[in-house]
């Protein structure tokens, strides 16, 4: 490799944190920003005070709950002895780690891929990781983020580092202007749909082309998030005047002259002209209508307009089982249309799907109108924040006077760890990230599908094109 | 950290595809604190009927496969969430090795810090070892990590191939933070070099 020659966006983070580099070894890779929280850290604690050991930077950690604590009454005491004493070991192992720790009672916490953006946390060409797959979603910014294990929490604890191999880059272009109804999350459940859920193994994800440039922070975090889904650690994305203007001002974002270098080192980050990558594939989402899931994994995808596929149209026969053992899963018949399917439960919320511009689209379909009263509607604001403005703008009146239940910030039904679930059978279109069985409850069958989708089949007690509601 | 070597054992297929995290050890199964237990709810929606008694039709109940240390199973295992309670689970339960024909990254990362062996095999071998079982379910393989060989009945080797680093944590049984430790000096001239505090 031309250590001079044009560079992709990755090589170019990847090379400004290599520590060292034995050869035929991992590259020690430094961590700039280190999330923690309570479900996947405890044991990384309890290992480093096993072995006498502090927190090597507690200046670059930064620790919340949102996993397992409720999302109702913040009045009411915690009534799940696990949970509370999960949370209860993240407040301490943060006092003793000496990290600045976002607790129940702290009006900045939520959703740790929410705050960490929202705080002004994250920054281009940063490494950012965290004991979670969606770490993937700081990748909007520029940034090398991914997921990590609870034996690697322990070692950038340790020592503010990572072993790790270098992966390939996999550009995904995604070109052409969407149509009405079509957001973001249509967009990645598109590009799922095509590579499936291990397309995208061994690589980081870069997403260029036309319409990445005209995304809007949000959405380019919603497309990032789910870059896992499809296999990949990392998705990442080049800064520009769209990510600088929704760094400036944040709590944590550099200030003064500081903001101006930063800057100026963040415009040098774009991948160059000339820069190989080592698979491409481009996505033209012109024609693409809004996308729903009909299966069990992220990658079984459809037109929210489309028949179910039928599993003797397969060919390769163990995407075939795959296909039949999903179908009966969800009690779907190959061939049947999606459209019209009762739903029980309607959840917009997660670290996909759960900041203020995707509250605003599900308030934008609510407004006026009233949930079908057989389904359950949860709206979940991923932060605080999020909460506080959504409530200043209106959005939390639009919710409850459509029948919804407007509750407090979490990762609440995505991953079902707090009481908030599906009971066995029931079936929910979601914005959150997997479709995994019982993901959202043991026994519940989930469709993912956008705000818009989300929010008019809250409407109709059906799954519904948006675009057709009356 | 255990020593990884050699080790021979009969099999449990569980050949589906994308098998995921929340599969392996459902989400409500993570309100714990420690690694222990884990094993008692491995694949708890597969493995359990609601009320708590064991499926009969699941293939890690049969009593032919009980101290089975080797999973057979389909492509891509271990998709979706980072949770280390997967291995944890799998290493609980009893487990020493997967096979299959991918793995995700961060299970793969995962399962070789807790010595267990994420062993991909060429999808032609994958499949003669699945023929191979379907004739004789008590069959028993040996995982020879040193030559990186799959030994089955009759004399024949399924290489696989594992990251040579990897490798020789695992031969060793030397946990990787003990080697980021021994890098200190340059952790801390780069973030002087680069200003970092």
């Amino acid at each position: 490799m031309n250590a001079a020659g044009p560079k992709t966006l990755f090589e170019k983070v990847w090379e400004s944190h290599l520590v060292h580099q034995e050869p035929d070894a991992p590259a020690v890779l430094y961590v700039d920003l280190h999330l923690v929280h309570e479900v996947t850290s405890p044991q990384a604690f309890a290992g480093l005070r096993s072995r006498g050991l502090p927190v090597r930077k507690p200046g670059r950690t930064v620790a919340t709950v949102d996993h397992s604590i409720p999302t109702g009454d913040p009045a009411l005491p915690l009534t799940d002895p696990l949970a509370s004493k999960q949370i209860a070991q993240m407040e301490e192992n943060a006092r003793w780690g000496g990290m600045r720790f976002f607790g129940m009672s702290s009006d900045r916490r939520g959703i740790v891929h929410v705050i960490g953006p929202e705080l002004g946390l994250t920054h281009p060409g940063m490494t950012v990781v965290c004991g979670d797959s969606h770490t993937s979603t700081h990748g909007a910014f520029g940034a090398l983020a991914f997921g990590i294990g609870t034996s690697e929490v322990e070692h950038v604890l340790a020592t503010q580092c990572l072993l790790q191999r270098r992966p390939g880059v996999f550009e995904i272009r995604i070109e052409g202007k969407r149509g009405p109804g079509v957001t973001a999350k249509d967009i990645v459940l598109a590009l799922l749909a095509r590579i499936g859920v291990g397309g995208g193994t061994g690589h980081v994800f870069e997403y260029t082309g036309s319409a990445v440039g005209a995304l809007s922070m949000e959405e380019r975090m919603t497309i990032c998030n789910m870059s896992i889904e499809g296999g990949a650690r990392a998705g990442m994305m080049a800064p520009d005047d769209t990510t600088f203007e929704y760094i400036a001002g944040r709590e944590f974002s550099p200030r003064g002259p500081e903001w101006d270098r930063s800057v100026a080192g963040w415009r040098a980050l774009p991948t160059d002209d000339g820069a190989v990558f080592d698979r491409s594939l481009t996505l033209d989402i012109t024609d693409l209508p809004p996308m729903i899931t009909f299966g069990t994994n992220p990658g079984m995808g459809l037109e929210v307009g489309g028949p179910v596929p039928r599993p003797e149209d397969i060919t390769d026969p163990s995407q075939r089982s795959a296909l039949r053992k999903a179908l009966e899963y969800m009690n779907l018949k190959p061939g049947e249309p999606l459209l019209g399917r009762p739903v029980n439960v309607v959840f917009i919320g997660s670290c996909t799907n759960g900041r203020i511009s995707d509250l605003r689209l599900a308030a934008s379909v609510l407004r006026g109108r009233k949930v079908d009263p057989a389904v359950r509607v949860l709206v979940v604001p991923g932060s605080q924040a999020v909460k506080r403005e959504a409530e200043a703008e209106g959005l939390d009146r639009i919710f409850k006077a459509a029948g919804a239940e407007w509750r407090e910030a979490g990762c609440s039904m995505c991953i079902a760890m707090n009481g908030d679930q599906l009971s066995p059978g029931q079936y929910a279109v979601s914005t959150s990230n997997r479709n995994f069985e019982g993901r959202q409850g043991k026994g519940g069958r989930t469709f993912l599908a956008s705000p818009l989708t989300a929010a008019a089949s809250a409407v109709t007690g059906k799954i519904t094109d948006v675009r057709t509601l009356s | 950290m255990e020593k990884f070597t050699r080790f021979t054992s009969r099999v449990v297929p569980l050949l589906v595809d994308n098998i995921d995290t929340d599969q392996i050890i459902p989400a409500r199964f993570l309100k714990v604190t420690d690694k222990k237990g884990l094993g008692d709810n491995l694949f708890a929606d597969w493995r359990f009927n609601g009320d708590g008694t064991p499926r009969s039709d699941f293939v890690l109940n049969a009593p032919a496969h009980c101290g089975a240390q080797i999973l057979l199973a389909g492509d891509n295992f271990g998709c979706g969430s980072s949770r280390e309670h997967a291995p944890w689970a799998l290493a609980g339960f009893g487990f020493r090795a997967v096979i299959s024909t991918s793995f995700a990254d961060i299970f793969s990362n995962n399962a070789m810090k807790n010595s267990i062996l994420p062993l991909a095999l060429a999808a032609g071998d994958h499949a003669r070892l699945v023929a191979l079982l379907g004739a004789d379910p008590a069959a028993e393989l040996t995982v020879d990590l040193p030559s990186q060989s799959l030994l089955v009945p009759g004399g024949g080797a399924m290489r696989f191939p594992i990251d040579g680093f990897a490798k020789s944590c695992l031969l060793n049984g030397v946990d990787e933070l003990g080697y980021l430790f021994g890098f200190m000096k340059e952790i801390e001239a780069f973030e002087r070099s680069t200003s970092r505090s």
